[in-house]
């Protein structure tokens, strides 16, 4: 296990484990102090979750974060005063206060999506980022996070099956927390393991401790790998416990004793600090250090944030539209040739070529039947049509087209990549 | 049905080789845009290959390849989504609903994503979703809908509803270029019904500005879509009846050019807003208030409405006919607001 991580990775996961939760825990001071605007949402017991999988992304990669995932967001990049001037809706904060929580983004930098509380939004939202990037050039990941009750809305479906029809670079995280708000998971979804839901797109998954965040590092680091090497979204199913209720307000009295005191034992920054230690990566001259750098950068993050100002009332009108280019000069970032996607190389022929069409291929089979972009270009088509040796012969639906033209087009898809 | 004079060009433009339908300005406007910008994608059900439900993106596969243009499952969320994701990144996606009433199946994704992207946390959102709206081809209850106001109603948002092929082209094209998610309506009935010259260079027009498609002294008629060729052909009686009255094109409704409609109020004093959408929560109510708001003392008249009942879109021809607003009803309203 230990030889694929650095010394240096492996405190880093804790290092974020231990930033997710202080920040956490700062704010459930500043709650109970009434400085903070609306409701407050815990990600305690989940932090391995976070932290973990968004380790695995590079800082060019995509994430929208959804409610529970701080730790995300300061794997990324975010300052923790960001996270602390948003729930207390402070006019420097980075929606300057006209959002609370998680819901901000940051598409310059950071490369970060805004959630909306309409789950599983974000999911054909990322799908089109990581198909924007790969139009662009660009190599990138998009990530986000759905729940075990996120799973269940319709757009969860129509986001993740567009994702494989596209064969999009996207990792979807399903943190199963086993409850949505006061709903069991099993009230949910029929379902033992929610990966299985992969198998409805014809696309890989894992299934993961989620309170065992070298685990979780590593699965993401896979997928996120997979995935940027072009094999389609992949969906892991984070397997773990929510140990509040859905927000402060919430006791969460639904939740059966016995389950509780069960993944309170499991405590994952517990369960990874037991395992740094028999592993002699940290001890507890180390631990402190680490807990005394988080006390003076907390200190330091929550003086600014509880100084910065209330946003000015009439900013309340603001912004609504971009105005344009003084607003916002948008210009996609190229890193491919454009003329690749300019008349006459763009071109192609207006057929739907099908392979293994009949051929009675299960999910497992590895292709969904329909294949995004296997009809090659005009003109790489005649430079190819020579080269290409057939591979199989895929029956085809189009009328015109030959069977030759059929491999050619099957040999392309490769040649894409 | 009225040549549209109202939206010749002024600069004497040469014409780009004969009269072209409505449905093929849309499909010049798209090409255009895509020649002139490979930011510029197209995405949604059937647009590729069989190259839309309405042909309107036939041929834009054959030249701009798989990845540019998109063919989707049915899944208007995922398109509406993917689209904004894809406008992070610097992408200029245009949407297609096969018909505007499966906006429906979107509509969280729209207002409550899209729409409040740039007002809550900076992110510009250019997109554009176009599609086929409207009444009078007995599409029946799911295929004919008028969704304009829902959306209206929704801060973030531009919305557009063209009459003519000139404007569609040039106002589809300023769409594609805005920094905001417009909505496209188009009318279908006028699809194929009107032909107009377009001009051979490239040309847009603003988004916001209304049209006075016909001059009068006596009442202003405010419409937009197949309701404003409604509009002039009642006009026309309504000169045989010695009454003038001045046509205004909206063409654009979220913004509302307030200005031009109280420019035309201030002469005529009197004002009929004929719309095909229902009734009830139209735009002419909203117009009604801003009139009251800011010409209350401008008018000699109740402002009057022509507009369908507030009942779903039905089928048969006799029901949808009895329905929809016509030349008729609006030549009885004017006739009678005249009389004030």
């Amino acid at each position: 296990m230990k030889k694929n991580l650095t010394r240096q990775q492996y405190l880093d996961l804790y290092y974020y484990m231990r930033l997710n939760r202080a920040v956490e825990d700062t704010m459930v001071k500043l709650f109970r102090q009434n400085k903070i605007v609306g409701g407050l949402y815990s990600s305690l017991g989940q932090e391995a979750i976070s932290v973990g999988s968004a380790y695995a992304l590079e800082k060019r990669d995509w994430l929208a974060p959804m409610i529970r995932n701080i730790g995300a967001l300061l794997v990324k990049g975010v300052p923790p005063r960001d996270i602390f001037m948003q729930h207390m809706a402070k006019y420097d904060s980075p929606t300057k206060g006209k959002d609370g929580t998680s819901h901000f983004g940051d598409l310059e930098n950071l490369h970060i999506v805004s959630p909306i509380s309409m789950l599983g939004d974000l999911i054909p939202v990322m799908a089109g980022v990581a198909i924007a990037g790969r139009y662009l050039g660009q190599k990138i990941v998009a990530m986000t996070w759905i729940g075990d009750g996120g799973s269940s809305t319709g757009v969860f479906h129509e986001g993740l099956n567009f994702a494989a029809t596209q064969k999009a670079p996207f990792v979807l995280i399903l943190e199963n927390n086993l409850w949505a708000y006061s709903t069991p998971v099993r009230r949910q979804v029929p379902l033992e393991n929610l990966a299985d839901r992969a198998k409805a797109y014809g696309i890989s998954s894992y299934i993961v401790d989620g309170n065992d965040v070298v685990a979780v590092y590593k699965t993401a680091k896979e997928a996120v790998d997979r995935a940027r090497a072009g094999e389609g979204p992949i969906l892991i199913e984070a397997k773990s416990f929510r140990r509040m209720g859905h927000a402060q307000h919430d006791p969460a009295e639904y939740v059966p004793k016995e389950m509780r005191s069960y993944w309170e034992s499991r405590d994952p920054i517990l369960l990874y600090e037991k395992f740094l230690t028999a592993e002699k990566v940290l001890d507890a001259k180390g631990k402190k250090e680490i807990e005394d750098k988080i006390d003076a950068l907390l200190q330091k993050e929550r003086d600014f944030a509880e100084n910065s100002p209330m946003p000015p009332a009439e900013f309340a009108a603001e912004g609504v539209y971009c105005t344009g280019d003084d607003c916002h000069k948008i210009q996609p970032k190229w890193e491919r040739d454009k003329r690749e996607v300019m008349p006459p190389k763009s071109s192609v022929s207006a057929v739907w070529t099908v392979q293994g069409f009949g051929a009675g291929k299960g999910s497992s089979g590895g292709m969904a039947p329909i294949h995004f972009g296997d009809t090659p270009a005009a003109a790489e088509k005649a430079e190819n049509e020579d080269r290409l040796a057939p591979k199989s012969t895929p029956k085809t639906i189009a009328k015109k087209k030959s069977a030759k033209a059929a491999a050619v087009a099957a040999g392309s898809r490769k040649a894409r990549r | 049905m009225p040549d549209a004079n109202g939206s010749k060009t002024t600069n004497g433009s040469k014409s780009n080789g004969g009269p072209v339908t409505f449905l093929e300005a849309i499909k010049q406007a798209m090409f255009e845009e895509m020649e002139r910008d490979p930011a510029v994608v197209v995405i949604g059900e059937d647009v590729g290959v069989y190259g839309g439900a309405f042909k309107t993106s036939e041929g834009l596969l054959e030249r701009f390849g798989w990845e540019r243009v998109i063919d989707t499952p049915i899944s208007e969320s995922a398109i509406i989504g993917a689209a904004c994701g894809m406008s992070y990144l610097g992408l200029r996606p245009i949407c297609e609903m096969q018909f505007i009433d499966f906006i429906a199946c979107c509509f969280n994704q729209l207002t409550n994503f899209v729409a409040k992207g740039h007002y809550l946390w900076n992110a510009p959102a250019p997109i554009v979703v176009r599609g086929p709206s409207g009444g009078g081809v007995h599409g029946g209850p799911f295929h004919s809908a008028n969704p304009e106001m829902y959306f209206v109603h929704t801060p973030g948002l531009k919305v557009i509803y063209p009459s003519t092929p000139y404007d569609a082209k040039g106002l589809l094209k300023a769409a594609v270029r805005d920094n905001n998610p417009v909505l496209f309506f188009e009318h279908k009935f006028l699809y194929r019904r009107i032909k107009e010259e377009l001009p051979a260079e490239d040309y847009t027009v603003p988004i916001g500005k209304a049209a006075v498609r016909r001059e009068g002294r006596h009442l202003t008629i405010l419409s937009y879509a197949a309701m404003m060729h409604t509009s002039l052909e009642a006009a026309e009686a309504l000169a045989n009846e010695g009454i003038e009255a001045e046509v205004i094109d909206l063409r654009t409704l979220l913004p509302l050019d307030e200005e031009t409609i109280l420019q035309s109020v201030k002469k005529t004093n009197k004002v009929l807003v004929v719309h095909e959408d229902t009734k009830t929560g139209g735009i002419a109510g909203e117009i009604a208030a801003i009139l009251c708001e800011k010409a209350f003392g401008d008018l000699d008249g109740p402002l009057m409405r022509v507009t369908s009942l507030d009942t779903p879109v039905p089928y048969a021809p006799t029901l949808e006919d009895y329905f929809l607003p016509n030349a008729q009803k609006v030549f009885v309203a004017a006739k009678e607001l005249a009389r004030y």
